[in-house]
């Protein structure tokens, strides 16, 4: 997993959003055994107290829980890591629409552009033959 | 009990003031950045904190005894310049530590230069400038010290050398011990640290979380101090 980090941020809060994109991906699958704190710290190159925080947090809400001896495991609750997903999606959403909001585009307008750049993507794909 | 504690330290050479009056307080399981510009009293600090200097005023203690014979079993010292004797090979190396420090891991020490691909027959005066300095940060991260004091670790290194001492701290993190890193290479080191000392002239200018300054101020420790310390 590729772990990167903006500077307007705290390092906690991005290593939540980095973790639940790996859980909602796949890299780290419904019910299976998370690294350890000192392996997933030393893997994003970060302090250790602050991926305990992130963990910590994660299992607050109920997306990893601790089985006192065995470690942590990501949830099997497929509809919470739905849930998770869509929330990132709608993240994804709002911070594309107050970007195209700042270059002056109205809604219907970014539909269209959307429309059209789908459209575009299916046309190399077609001459690509895939 | 705080790994480091100082009160009104302050450090004179002379008539220059090196540090003067520092109240502050080191947790166990801290990573701490001291951080400041050249000649801001950094390596004052540090030397202080491993007896090698002595204060002019006010204390500082190490597990809550003052530095000397005893504190000096439990701190782990980089030195700014490489001080390994060259002559050595990195076996040489090895037992040197073994002998001198009771709380040195040597499978740890061996386990990291095996992975580094040094041959214990290496000789130091064989290795380029960037293998010194992992090889001097492997003996020194490799004892079981209550504190770790490392100043300029990732000075005059290449990124990935940089990558490489990073990645050894973290892996080497021990919730009982502290480690103090001095750096003038901020943006490097943030994500490492739980805290940070912006040290100015001899004094705190401030004392505080990575991600409290993150949350608070929206910008990165690096951003902050570019402006606390704008020329």
């Amino acid at each position: 997993m590729k772990w990167e980090f903006s500077n307007d941020a705290p390092i906690y809060a991005q290593l939540i959003t980095q973790i639940k994109v790996g859980i909602v991906s796949g890299v780290f699958p419904p019910g299976e055994r998370l690294p350890s704190v000192r392996d997933l710290a030393t893997e994003a190159g970060v302090n250790p107290n602050t991926m305990q925080r992130a963990l910590t947090e994660l299992e607050r809400d109920g997306l990893v829980y601790s089985q006192r001896t065995a470690g942590r495991f990501v949830t099997e609750d497929a509809a919470m890591i739905e849930a998770v997903k869509r929330s990132l999606a709608e993240g994804h959403i709002r911070a594309f629409l107050d970007a195209m909001g700042r270059l002056g585009y109205q809604r219907e307008e970014i539909l269209s552009l959307l429309r059209q750049e789908e459209s575009k993507e299916e046309t190399i794909h077609a001459s690509l033959g895939m | 009990m705080p790994v480091l504690e100082c009160k009104g330290l302050t450090k004179r050479y002379g008539s220059v003031q090196a540090l003067s009056n520092v109240d502050l307080t080191v947790e166990p399981g801290r990573i701490v950045g001291l951080l400041g510009p050249n000649g801001s009293g950094k390596t004052t600090f540090i030397k202080l904190a491993n007896g090698l200097l002595t204060p002019s005023a006010g204390t500082l203690t190490v597990c809550g005894v003052q530095p000397g014979k005893e504190s000096r079993a439990a701190v782990s010292y980089l030195p700014e310049r490489t001080a390994i004797p060259t002559w050595m090979s990195a076996q040489q190396l090895l037992d040197f530590y073994g002998d001198f420090y009771q709380d040195f891991r040597r499978d740890a020490a061996e386990e990291m230069l095996e992975h580094l691909g040094i041959q214990p027959r290496q000789r130091i005066k064989q290795m380029s400038k960037g293998t010194r300095e992992k090889v001097q940060l492997i003996m020194v991260m490799s004892r079981a010290a209550k504190l770790y004091l490392l100043d300029e670790p990732i000075g005059g290194v290449d990124p990935a050398t940089r990558d490489y001492i990073l990645s050894t701290i973290i892996g080497n993190y021990d919730p009982e011990a502290s480690v103090i890193i001095s750096t003038h290479l901020i943006s490097d080191v943030e994500k490492v640290l739980d805290e940070v000392i912006f040290i100015d002239r001899g004094q705190v200018v401030l004392q505080s979380s990575v991600d409290e300054i993150r949350e608070e101020k929206g910008m990165s420790v690096d951003a902050l101090f570019r402006e606390v310390f704008r020329c």
